[in-house]
């Protein structure tokens, strides 16, 4: 692998750029793998890295329907904070955390991570109670966490509008400040290109189109380009899980929804960190490219359509302008949705299933980018060693079945 | 963005009906004879499929009434609707 630096960046300005190294191969699919992933989102392709760089597996296919990062991945709206109410989440979403932070280093591609901090704004007397026990909560984990009154979140987001006569108005605020963004294609670019270099096989335009079993053992995936044989297979599908589920004879605790995302015209910087309302749906951050990004929540019904309905982005626009009276006449330029796979514990499935050498990473819904690297990092040990990583045990499928479950509602269901 | 047919008021546009989930999923009769395995199936799990899907919708802002319908999910495509307590006819 050509190794990005200042010294190469020179040496290919003399011939224009030109003759750059590919990022990654294209290779042939091979008739057999050891293990094989099923989706070339983040989450995939991190498994593939981590398996082969730590577990020492070498022959790896990540087969891909579409193109790597087609999926939520590149539709996602970057956020990325790791203050989650219980003792699972936080040991989950921390250590995805820990790894963003050195993760551009590690992989020799700028991921453009950028902790420029994300408040949780409250609204109302519960959203205060709910906001600061969270916040105490953060803080006995190891998770830096702030409690912000009206004042502070004036003077840290000066744009907000913090009126008392708003119909929403801003009562306080949380901040973690490692919390931020970084730039949701790099980091599949980054891991593909990390996992190539290692061995691993990136079949692109692939789509697995069965599951093949004898009993309770895989045996192989039928997909567009061919039979493939392999004794593993980690399913990382996202808002598709249940259906590739479907193909071993499985059903999942999930529901796939439809969610949406909004970018404005670039303007100069007016907001240098993320600001979301449960309350009131909405979050803003401005893009390094200087577009306002703009979410909302999902819509409530099952869609596998990747998009949503116009009233979804009609509610989050008016919010963001009570909030935000300086956007007013601001144009929005694109719209777009995703697939989300939805836990009714709003919190991911990284679990063995009952079939064996069938693994599944998936009910990340609204909110797995942040985790990506975490998540690929559990799920390779998972599957390379046929048991979970202490910390994702908690995140077991059989949790709806025990009820131990992890309930993060309140910091994860409209909050991404 | 889609139009629904309330079997009760016509057609309506679809900001009007609150979504009910996968129809046809029935209460066990005696949940305490269950396993924890059942009870979870019961609970929890869900088709989630991807083409034509039985669901239930309620029309909120309107005559306030349940009924069935059959869409399809990978493109949103209403086929038809029936009432609550009918079976889909096909
Ligand atoms: C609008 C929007 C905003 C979001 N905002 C945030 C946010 O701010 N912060 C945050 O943390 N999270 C956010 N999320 C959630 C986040 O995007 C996802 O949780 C995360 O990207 C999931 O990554 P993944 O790799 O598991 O899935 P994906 O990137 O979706 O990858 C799954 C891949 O599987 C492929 N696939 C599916 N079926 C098959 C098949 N049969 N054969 C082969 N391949 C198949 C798909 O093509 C896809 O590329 C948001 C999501 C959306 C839609
Ligand atoms: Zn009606």
């Amino acid at each position: 692998m050509l190794k990005y630096s200042i010294f190469s960046l020179i040496k290919n300005a003399f011939n224009y750029h030109e003759n750059w190294q590919k990022a990654w191969r294209d290779p042939e699919l091979k008739k057999k793998y050891d293990v094989v992933i099923v989706g070339g989102g983040g989450h995939g392709l991190a498994t593939a890295y981590y398996l082969a760089k730590e577990h020492n597996l070498k022959n790896i296919a990540v087969v891909e329907k579409g193109w790597i990062g087609g999926g939520n991945t590149g539709r996602n709206t970057t956020i990325i904070r790791s203050n989650y109410l219980w003792d699972a989440s936080a040991g989950l979403y921390d250590h995805a955390l820990k790894i963003w932070e050195s993760l551009s280093q590690e992989l020799n591609f700028n991921v453009m991570f950028s902790q420029r901090g994300v408040m949780n704004l409250a609204h109302n007397q519960h959203d205060v109670r709910e906001l600061k026990r969270r916040t105490h909560a953060n803080r006995l984990n190891g998770i830096d966490c702030e409690w912000l009154n009206t004042k502070q979140v004036k003077e840290f987001c000066p744009i907000i509008n913090c009126s008392p006569n708003i119909r929403y108005p801003v009562m306080g605020s949380t901040l973690q400040k490692r919390a931020g963004t970084a730039r949701h294609d790099a980091v599949a670019w980054g891991y593909a290109r990390g996992a190539d270099s290692m061995g691993v096989d990136i079949i692109q335009n692939c789509e697995v189109k069965g599951i093949k079993r004898k009993r309770d053992l895989v045996e192989g995936l039928e997909t567009t380009k061919g039979f493939i044989k392999t004794s593993k297979i980690g399913v990382v599908a996202a808002g598709h899980s249940s259906v590739i589920a479907n193909m071993a004879g499985l059903k999942l605790p999930l529901e796939s929804k439809p969610l949406q995302a909004l970018v404005s015209e670039p303007i100069k910087p007016v907001i240098d960190t993320v600001v979301m309302s449960n309350a009131v749906h909405a979050y803003v951050s401005q893009s390094d490219k200087g577009e306002l990004v703009i979410g909302a929540g999902t819509d409530s019904y099952v869609s596998y359509t990747q998009k949503g309905t116009h009233e979804i982005i009609e509610g989050t626009l008016k919010a963001i302008l009570e909030l935000y009276p300086i956007f007013s006449r601001l144009r929005m330029l694109r719209q777009w949705g995703g697939v989300v796979d939805i836990c009714p514990d709003a919190s991911p499935i990284i679990s063995k299933s009952n079939i064996k050498g069938l693994y599944f990473n998936c009910g990340w819904g609204t909110g797995g980018f942040k985790a990506t690297p975490g998540s690929g990092h559990l799920f390779a040990h998972t599957i390379a060693k046929d048991e979970p990583h202490a910390l994702n045990a908690a995140f077991n499928i059989n949790r709806f079945i025990s009820g131990e479950l992890v309930d993060e509602h309140g910091a994860a269901a409209v909050a991404h | 963005m889609f139009i629904i047919k309330c079997p009760y008021c016509g057609e309506r546009d679809h900001s009007e009906f609150s979504y009910g989930g996968e129809a046809h999923i029935v209460r066990p009769k005696q949940p305490s004879e269950l396993s924890d395995g059942q009870w979870a199936e019961y609970l929890f799990t869900r088709k989630n499929i991807k083409g034509l899907q039985y669901e239930r919708w309620n029309h909120a802002h309107g005559c306030r009434r349940w009924f069935n319908m059959a869409r399809d999910t990978s493109n949103d495509k209403i086929h038809f609707v029936y009432q609550m307590g009918e079976k889909p006819t096909k």
